[in-house]
């Protein structure tokens, strides 16, 4: 009986002390969730924000201005084109 | 049992007690325990759910998760309305106490006057903005203030990045996030976010200890993938604004259509507007004029009637029209030509846009039958593309036409359209005289058949009078475009100015290309142009061209037409691979 006891208390104790390890595992790995979240959430703001900046340097008003005045860049004429047909246009 | 307790042997206690005093307490005692024990169970049985959830609100706490509002980007993916985070300051001026250096400081930072910080703060209100939309940088520095009774809240703004050049088919969003305008409004439903919330425990600093539940997850607003193409729309943008101004027009419309699927690969007005800054906008720059604004195509219809005239095989093409004096009496009301012609063919009567040529066509036939044709064209009935102010155009019933009525509508006259509906109906010449439906976002798997109007040789020969207008004898030369074969119609049409015909034009084109195997419908509208030309094939034909030729080159569309290279394409060919060996 004593024997029992005795195991029984063991085991209660046990399970009393995997519990608070795991409760503190728990909240380590919360804090950690909530960490990597709102590094999320901050890296989908950036991405946002950089994509607004991309569109803003590559507008086409920008880029045709930058073209036309500091490259030096114009249409080329038709009879400067060469197409190529359809063939050879897919093979590349 | 004894009748006296005695506590002690000091005779001057030794007094005995009644024995009903130990009962009075025993009882006092008694009853004061049952009190005690109903109270407990009243606590812990009839109000324990009040008081759990009371003692839950001191620690569990439901947070608000903000959706985002979809993104909007055209048919590359290119990012036409995006949303970042922002935030708001505001206040509960009851909690607010600041000393005269705090104000000042908080004003400097929110860049609003000191006097109009303390008039917001003197408000009776509970709750009051003190500046809306701050840069988050700029909104954590405040925070850091650590002022009482300031608080803020997490908000998104909304930024355009193409500017003016999509401002009308994007619209906007107020301050709010709401769409008030555009795509921002016809697909508020899809783009807005629904907001999420979940149950957390904080502790006495404010941190979160434990996640208790997810009540509702946020769910993102949907991202729009529009036909556009942000390329093309920037090509017929920078022509149009270009051709207003040269022409000194009042505004201008063009729109560009992908013939295969239906979709609106461009649309643009102007004047127009930044829809980043929108401070003193004027109801003239909102209008979406290629949808809402209707006028009296002119000339443009007259393939229509032509079409008609074929296919209904009263005429072949080169059926012979007296068009001669250049004027006719019908009723009391005389039609005249801009430049009187003699004898014409059908053919030749679009090509030199003769007014009589269609009217004598038109009034062979009876008015049902064009009444038909123009309902299943799509004239007089709204466009259903879910924008907002989208107006039908006006179509009146054949019954009420008279003669001079039915002739004039022959040449786009005494009917209304607007710009999209009209570059719509030009796609039964363009497809095999079926129409299918338009679209502003992008269509994945284009319907291969439309609604039959006309048959294919009826569209065919149409085709092949829309590319004699822009060659040599044609009333728009200018339209042509190097390297690919192009067909179009002109427009001139007088504008009604309180019931009668003032003198001020609008000129269209509306054309399309490649005709071998066409591709595109570009429509161009001017205005009122005032600088000294005012026939379509003067002010718009130029628009058209430009942006059709840029358009077939963005979309890599071969010549149909090709002008003979000036240099010796072997040569170049090899050059070129010894370039990529290299």
């Amino acid at each position: 009986m004593i024997r029992l006891n005795v195991i029984l208390i063991v085991l209660v104790l046990a399970s009393a002390l995997a519990l608070v390890s795991a409760q503190h595992q728990s909240r380590k790995l919360f804090i950690e969730l909530e960490r990597l979240q709102a590094r999320e959430r901050a890296l989908e703001v950036e991405w946002g924000q950089l994509q607004l900046e991309q569109s803003t340097w590559a507008a086409h008003s920008r880029v045709e201005k930058l073209a036309r005045e500091r490259l030096h860049l114009v249409t080329p004429d038709p009879r400067h084109v060469l197409v190529l047909d359809g063939d050879a246009g897919a093979a590349r | 049992m004894k009748k006296n307790f005695t506590f002690n042997h000091n005779p001057l206690l030794s007094e005995k007690l009644p024995v009903w005093r130990a009962r009075f307490v025993l009882v006092t005692l008694l009853s004061a325990f049952v009190a005690l024990v109903c109270r407990a169970a009243w606590l812990q049985g009839v109000k324990t759910d009040f008081l759990q959830a009371k003692g839950e609100s001191r620690y569990a706490r439901v947070i608000e998760l903000p959706a985002d509002r979809g993104k909007i980007v055209d048919r590359h993916g290119e990012v036409l309305a995006v949303s970042t985070p922002v935030r708001s300051v505001w206040a509960i001026p009851d909690d607010v106490s600041l000393t005269p250096a705090q104000s000042r400081e908080l004003a400097r930072m929110l860049g609003i006057d000191a006097s109009e910080l303390n008039r917001k703060l003197a408000s009776e209100k509970e709750f009051v903005y003190l500046k809306r939309q701050v840069p988050p940088e700029l909104a954590d520095r405040i925070a850091a203030l650590n002022l009482p009774g300031i608080h803020e809240q997490n908000e998104f703004r909304r930024f355009y990045p193409t500017g003016e050049v999509a401002a009308h088919v994007v619209g906007f969003t107020d301050v709010d996030d709401n769409g008030q305008e555009g795509i921002e409004l016809a697909f508020q439903k899809d783009l807005v976010g629904q907001a999420g919330s979940r149950r957390v425990i904080k502790d006495r600093r404010g941190h979160i200890v434990e996640d208790v539940e997810s009540i509702k997850k946020p769910r993102a607003g949907a991202d729009v993938v529009l036909a556009l193409d942000s390329k093309i729309q920037y090509l017929a943008y920078s022509a149009l604004k270009q051709a207003v101004a040269v022409n000194k027009a009042k505004a201008g419309s063009a729109v560009v259509i992908d013939v295969k699927t239906g979709e609106i690969l461009a649309l643009v007005n102007n004047p127009t507007y930044n829809p980043n800054n929108r401070l003193r906008l004027s109801g003239a720059q909102l209008r979406n004029r290629a949808l809402t604004d209707t006028f009296e195509p002119g000339s443009t219809m007259k393939p229509f009637t032509a079409a008609l005239a074929l296919d209904k095989g009263k005429f072949r093409f080169d059926t012979i029209i007296n068009c001669a004096p250049g004027r006719m009496t019908i009723g009391s009301a005389t039609i005249s030509d801009a430049h009187p012609h003699g004898a014409l063919t059908v053919a030749q009567v679009i090509q030199k846009s003769s007014n009589i040529g269609a009217a004598k066509m038109a009034l062979s036939m009876p008015p049902e039958e064009m009444w038909q044709m123009f309902d299943s064209l799509g004239f007089g009935s709204p466009l259903k593309l879910g924008f907002p102010g989208e107006a039908p155009g006006r179509l009146r019933p054949a019954r009420i036409w008279r003669p001079i009525e039915q002739a004039t509508m022959s040449y786009g006259h005494g009917i209304s359209v607007n710009l999209m509906q009209i570059a719509q109906a030009y796609l039964v010449f363009a497809r095999q005289g079926d129409l299918i439906p338009l679209s502003l976002t992008r269509v994945d798997t284009p319907p291969l058949h439309g609604k039959p109007v006309f048959s294919e040789q009826t569209a065919r020969e149409v085709r092949a009078m829309l590319e004699s207008v822009t060659q040599p004898g044609g009333t728009a030369t200018l339209a042509q475009v190097p390297g690919y074969r192009v067909g179009g119609k002109t427009g001139t049409a007088m504008k009604i100015e309180g019931g009668v015909y003032a003198n001020k034009y609008v000129s269209s084109f509306v054309g399309l290309g490649p005709i071998s195997n066409p591709r595109l419908i570009v429509a161009v509208m001017i205005d009122e142009p005032s600088g000294g030309k005012h026939y379509g094939g003067e002010v718009a034909a130029p628009v058209f061209s430009e942006v059709m030729a840029g358009s077939l080159r963005a979309l890599g569309v071969p010549p149909d037409a090709p002008l003979r290279p000036m240099q010796v394409a072997q040569t170049q060919r090899t050059d070129a691979d010894v370039k990529e060996g290299m």
